[in-house]
């Protein structure tokens, strides 16, 4: 297997992983559940060590994969990490079997402990970590991962994402990257590019130079090209720009505007809008033949169109009854459903990645929300609320939700995640002003 | 010395011109917030080429357009429907592609930012054809009006306010080229 390191860069060693090599029977009883179906849950504590290296090199990467597993697992609200100044044992100490009473004293329910070698001049970087459940005092689960030094984020965030996925019983979404709109300059003439990061902030780098006005950035599913639109002559149009070597493509030449891109499931097809004589449609194209489907024909606006996971639903945003409400159909354009009722304007929805919600932007009185629902528009939830929040894309888990908020106090335009259960609002920080972000699957 | 004097003459003409106080109605659709007066003379009282320009706008150019017919008409929130005080505007508008016959223009659609970026694209798509359509009801060739949504993202009012967003909610006709 191998990985793009960079958009631009060409082939990498690849990072392998060997999942649950070093799995041992797990016994019964184990106390470290999480049930995060319900609610807003009490986070788990859990105490992650520094991974024990023999040299200085090895030690730092050991610190540094602990501090990014840390943020990992705080930040999604349902780990309470404790603090490493309270640990009795020391990393050298750990490389044996745990005393689980040192875990105990401090209320640890899990410990997370590992080793690292190699990882200097360029050397392989392998990373041996075991989960251990400190009440029952036996291993939930050990994993060996391994790739170049600079992969060593990626290893991290996937160590992250085993943890989080043995102790909640669903899958992670820590080794994902997310693309955005990066603003800069005056309300009025804003210079905006195309942005990518990993999904904590890291490895951030631009993709466009400001040139032109480009939109609404949509990852394709095999996470190495985007779908998005460019404001050029003679006529805005939706491209392509493929990750892996930093070019973009017109992806056809459509007379009128076309905007809101989205890539079905499967890649094979874009689903996005086009405006003719003054009406917005809704299309299919076939990224094959290039030839396109109309799903929409309908004096109102059709736009916003977004897949269902399983690829046998859209759902998209239209004012034919009047004010833009959410409606769903069929990928051939029939059954259409009315799913948006309860007072409101609606737009920018999306399909959850498990497949089981909808989340949109809400519009009422003055007030915009970002909120989610059943897929037959049943069981509204607002989770956020402010002067403009909009955008909203889920994590590759469907369990965070990650949107763009512009505040009225100071003009600043910003990324923030909030948790389907609801709860607390929290920023992702980003170096300018950032909209529009679209979150990756999980990476391979 | 014979030509520089004329020169004057030609400039005291435009100024005498400039400081006849225009009809506002001229200016704005009613909103009250667009145009403001004829291009500035120094306060010194000089003239100069700058003021020949500022005095009173080339006919048949933007600032033309813009001082002496409107540059442009406003929406209610969601709408795309034509005020009166619009349809007055594009009524000049006609008028004026009509005496210049040869200009091309490019209506540009704009929301203000109360809604959905993809949504507003399309909303300004239409606001932009709303105005094309009644321009060619006028009998302005279509071939003349082309259109383009920018949705909201070249607001003209950086406010955060119902005022700025009224004056975002537009559709402004561009000189874009003189055959």
């Amino acid at each position: 297997m191998t990985l793009p390191r960079s958009p631009r860069a060409r082939w990498l060693p690849a990072l392998a992983w060997l999942a649950a090599c070093l799995v041992l029977p797990r016994a019964a009883g184990a106390v470290v559940e999480l049930d995060i179906t319900e609610g807003v849950v009490e986070p788990v504590p859990i105490a992650i060590t520094e991974f024990h290296g023999q040299t200085p090199a090895e030690q730092k990467f050991g610190r540094d994969l602990a501090d990014v597993v840390t943020a990992d697992l705080a930040r999604s609200g349902l780990f309470r990490p404790l603090d490493r100044r309270a640990f009795i044992q020391s990393p050298a100490e750990l490389i044996d079997l745990p005393r689980f009473a040192d875990w105990r004293q401090i209320n640890a329910e899990a410990l997370v402990t590992g080793v690292i070698t190699g990882g200097e001049g360029g050397t392989e970087l392998a990373v041996e970590f075991r989960l251990w459940d400190v009440f029952a005092g036996n291993q939930m689960r050990g994993q060996r991962l391994s790739g170049t030094p600079d992969q060593w984020r990626r290893i991290a965030h996937k160590i992250a994402d085993t943890i989080y996925a043995r102790l909640t019983g669903e899958k992670g979404y820590f080794d994902s990257r997310i693309v955005y709109v990066a603003e800069t300059g005056p309300t009025t003439d804003r210079v905006k590019r195309l942005a990518i990061m990993d999904q904590d902030g890291a490895n951030h780098e631009f993709l466009t130079d400001g040139g032109d006005l480009v939109l609404t950035p949509r990852f394709h599913p095999d996470g190495n090209s985007l779908g998005f639109m460019v404001f050029r002559q003679p006529v805005p149009q939706v491209y392509k720009y493929d990750l892996l070597t930093g070019r973009e493509a017109r992806l056809g030449d459509f007379g009128g505007m076309t905007f809101a891109p989205r890539f079905s499931p499967d890649g094979r097809w874009l689903a996005m809008s086009q405006a003719e004589n003054g009406n917005s449609d809704v299309y299919l194209l076939d990224l094959d033949s290039g030839r396109k489907r109309r799903l929409t024909d309908h004096p109102a606006i059709d736009t916003s169109a977004a897949f269902a996971p399983d690829g046998e639903r859209l759902v998209f945003n239209s004012d034919r009854a009047g004010s833009p409400q959410l409606y769903t159909m069929r990928p051939d354009g029939g059954d259409v459903q009315r799913i948006s009722f309860n007072g409101g304007n609606y737009g920018s929805p999306t399909w959850s990645p498990r497949g089981d919600l909808i989340a949109f932007t809400k519009i009422t009185g003055g007030v915009f929300h970002i909120g989610v629902m059943k897929t037959d528009g049943s069981d509204e939830r607002l989770l956020t609320e402010s002067q403009l929040d909009e955008a909203p894309t889920f994590a590759p888990n469907g369990r965070v939700i990650l949107f763009t908020r512009k505040d009225y106090r100071d003009n600043h335009i910003r990324l923030y995640t909030v948790d389907i259960a609801g709860g607390q609002v929290q920023e992702l920080p980003t170096p300018l002003d950032a909209s529009d972000p679209d979150w990756s699957p999980l990476r391979p | 010395m014979r030509l520089r004097l004329l020169c004057c003459g030609a400039a005291l003409l435009l100024l005498a011109a400039c400081s006849s106080t225009p009809d506002e109605s001229l200016y704005s659709d009613g909103s009250g917030q667009l145009g403001g007066p004829p291009g500035p003379i120094s306060p010194d009282g000089t003239i100069g080429s700058a003021d020949l320009n500022g005095g009173q706008p080339a006919p048949g150019t933007q600032e033309d357009l813009e001082l002496t017919v409107g540059d442009r008409v406003f929406f209610d929130y969601d709408s795309t429907v034509l005020s009166p005080v619009a349809t007055e505007t594009l009524d000049r508008q006609g008028a004026w592609l009509k005496q210049f016959g040869s200009i091309v223009i490019t209506v540009e659609g704009h929301t203000d930012e109360r809604g959905t970026r993809e949504y507003n694209l399309a909303l300004g798509d239409r606001r932009a054809t709303a105005v094309k359509n009644y321009l060619v009801a006028l009998n302005i060739a279509p071939e003349r009006i082309l259109t383009i949504s920018y949705g909201e993202e070249r607001p003209a009012d950086p406010g955060n306010d119902e005022t700025a967003w009224s004056n975002n909610r537009r559709a402004v006709t561009v000189v874009t080229t003189v055959n």
